[in-house]
């Protein structure tokens, strides 16, 4: 029972590590996003081609950004970590 | 049109509505308890629960206020897009599945779980209703305005009639006829965006920037909008940066932690993930919802840009309603009066299920939290719960329809801010140390709550945004009573009369006045203050007073948080 525990918690732990280091990664991009928005709007209003400013593709990107993010996430959750509970939870009885 | 009945938008909406309440009187049979009623059985996937969520949070405000704002002011909209987007990752990664294993109706029942129950509930009902209200309002009223643009209809009938169908969904069908009205009409919004930026973007090779490039393409008068090849264009200015939107560089960060956490405190949303029969289904359903709120968000800019250079910016002014028609409008010149009914048709379902998944979230705090749990100490028959549940929509549904004929005619568009700054400040952070700190306590908790929502509504009333944009008049209207008071208190214009105009000067020598006050808070959004105010009250008020249980409790929590419900213990 103490071992099935530990090994919970150590499931669990790992869980958390992946879901803040990704929430941190998001919070970054995003506020990298926002930062450029109210600091250096000229950089920003850079012309990559006509019609395209570095503003636009880089709002573009956070939202394509998310959903990469969302995406790994929720594979990586569905395939390794549900697999590992499952087998906890198979040991436990 | 503007002021002529629209028929072939109402028969649309009419549709509309017969559908949903047919799904209602559905939903109304399967409706047997609490279970059914706010967590729709639990019998909700994933993917149907993704359609559902990205149904609850795609407001009015996000479909023809990004779309208007984009239109008017360009790049700016993608701010708000952005925002509103990426506090859906941060569901994911950190709410979702403990809230799904922890709770069972409502996001309070993460908050309580190893805590004393009645003082956290009560608590954390003033901050749920107090967001579901602010909310409620803005969609109210705006429902209202939109309604009498889009149809013609008198705004007090319309939002009676908002009123009365939301109400009719809820009480009958409770979670599932709302669900289903959610999923109709995300499949509807996407579908009809998606169809209109297909249209949009045939004219122009099916390339973004060629549209762009369009309304970028230089103007020499940057006063009136120019036509270039028979569109309309406006300059570089629209592919950059403005000051629309965001003022200072504290006001960008301030706004930005608001959008991204208040999406992860808003009781409506968190309550959608009980209709899934487990975490994995929770998980899933964010997957989606991300995926389909990004697109749309993506498509919006587009038609925002596509209406900035088909319709005109003068001509999305000249109708009222400050841009929010942009999308319509774009619908009428691109896809003629059929499609723009259709549109009218879907802005108003939009509302509709917004107002519903509200008035169910805030009926849980309500009954479940507030009767069941802290009047009835937690002992209340299934049947009690049910009349209770259903008594408090009414409750809250009447109280949507008087507050949206009470603020006719304000400007609410700060009432959004203030809706995810509080949801950010109140419920986000209680929620997060719940879940992740084991010294949490009751009074910690309370503390943390009831700080986040009063600071916020303090800071926001003394800020600029009331003080300024709301309490204060625009330049060239008439002095009223109320203003003569106001200005005589600022130092050198006593002699302010009855009736003269308000000139800039007046404006700025008042805003200067207001600044110099002791009490003025500098920024539009107090989120910055508010939500780590939030998170530091409740640290310090639960280090300063440990609570044993609470501290022993932890230990469930993680263990559930991870492995759900004990296999067997089915819900009561």
């Amino acid at each position: 029972m103490h071992e099935h525990e530990h090994r919970l918690h150590a499931i669990a732990a790992h869980r958390w590590r992946i879901a803040f280091i990704l929430s941190a990664i998001m919070l970054a991009a995003y506020y990298g996003f926002i930062l450029l928005v109210a600091f250096d709007k000229e950089l920003l209003a850079t012309l990559l081609s006509n019609g395209l400013s570095l503003g636009i593709l880089l709002g573009a990107l956070v939202i394509v950004f998310a959903w990469v993010l969302t995406i790994f996430y929720t594979l990586w959750a569905n395939n390794v970590y549900d697999s590992e509970i499952a087998e906890l939870s198979h040991l436990a009885r | 049109m503007g002021s002529g009945t629209n028929y072939i938008s109402i028969i649309f909406f009419f549709v509309f509505v017969s559908l949903t309440l047919g799904v209602t009187y559905w939903a109304a049979k399967k409706t047997k308890t609490t279970e059914h009623f706010y967590a729709a059985g639990r019998s909700i996937t994933g993917f149907q629960n993704g359609l559902a969520l990205a149904g609850d949070y795609m407001s009015a405000a996000s479909f023809l206020g990004i779309a208007g704002l984009v239109a008017l002011n360009g790049f700016d909209g993608l701010i708000y897009s952005t925002g509103w987007l990426v506090g859906w990752p941060i569901i994911l990664f950190l709410i979702a599945e403990p809230l799904r294993n922890l709770g069972k109706y409502t996001f309070t029942d993460v908050v309580a779980y190893r805590l004393q129950q009645k003082p956290v509930r009560l608590a954390s009902a003033i901050g749920t209703m107090a967001v579901v209200l602010t909310y409620l309002i803005a969609q109210m009223v705006g429902s209202g305005t939109l309604i009498k643009l889009l149809f013609g209809l008198d705004y007090t009938l319309s939002v009676i009639i908002v009123g009365c169908v939301m109400m009719t969904y809820v009480l009958f069908g409770g979670m599932i006829a709302t669900t289903w009205v959610q999923i109709i009409k995300a499949c509807l919004l996407l579908g009809g965006a998606t169809f209109m930026a297909l249209l949009v973007l045939s004219k122009f090779g099916f390339n973004p920037t060629n549209l762009f490039a369009q309304a970028a393409a230089v103007s020499t008068d940057p006063n009136a909008p120019n036509t270039c090849n028979g569109m309309f264009c406006y300059g570089a200015k629209v592919l950059a940066p403005g000051t629309k939107v965001v003022t200072g560089a504290w006001d960008a960060v301030s706004l930005g932690m608001a959008l991204m956490f208040g999406t992860a405190g808003l009781p409506h949303i968190l309550m959608r993930f009980y209709t899934v029969p487990n975490a994995k289904a929770a998980r899933v359903s964010v997957m989606w919802a991300t995926i389909w709120i990004g697109g749309f968000y993506l498509i919006t800019f587009i038609l925002g840009f596509g209406a900035m250079v088909l319709v005109g910016q003068k001509g999305i002014l000249d109708v009222g309603g400050g841009g929010n028609m942009a999308a319509p409008l774009l619908a009428k010149v691109i896809a003629g009066d059929m499609f723009f009914g259709f549109i009218c048709a879907v802005a108003f379902a939009t509302i509709l299920a917004v107002v519903a998944g509200l008035t169910l979230a805030g009926a849980g705090a309500l009954s479940h939290d507030l009767w069941v749990n802290v009047i009835r100490g937690g002992h209340a028959p299934q049947h009690e719960q049910m009349v209770a549940a259903r008594v408090s929509s009414v409750i809250l549904g009447v109280c949507a329809v008087l507050l949206g004929i009470v603020f006719e005619g304000q400007n609410v568009a700060y009432m959004v801010g203030l809706t995810f700054s509080i949801a950010a400040s109140a419920n986000f952070p209680a929620l997060v140390m719940s879940v992740f700190w084991r010294k949490f306590t009751t009074w910690g908790a309370v503390c943390s709550i009831l700080f986040g929502t009063f600071a916020t509504l303090i800071l926001i009333y003394c800020g600029p945004t009331i003080q300024f944009d709301l309490l204060f008049p625009k330049v060239g209207t008439d002095i009223t009573q109320a203003m003569v008071d106001a200005y005589r208190a600022v130092p050198g214009m006593e002699s302010i009369t009855l009736g003269s105009k308000i000139t800039a000067e007046l404006t700025s020598a008042y805003q200067a006045y207001i600044k110099s006050q002791w009490w003025f808070f500098p920024l539009k959004n107090p989120c910055l203050f508010t939500m780590t105010g939030a998170f530091l009250v409740g640290i310090i008020v639960s280090l300063l007073a440990p609570e044993r249980s609470a501290f022993e409790g932890f230990s469930e929590v993680e263990r559930r948080a991870v492995l759900g419900e004990p296999r067997g213990a089915a819900a009561e």
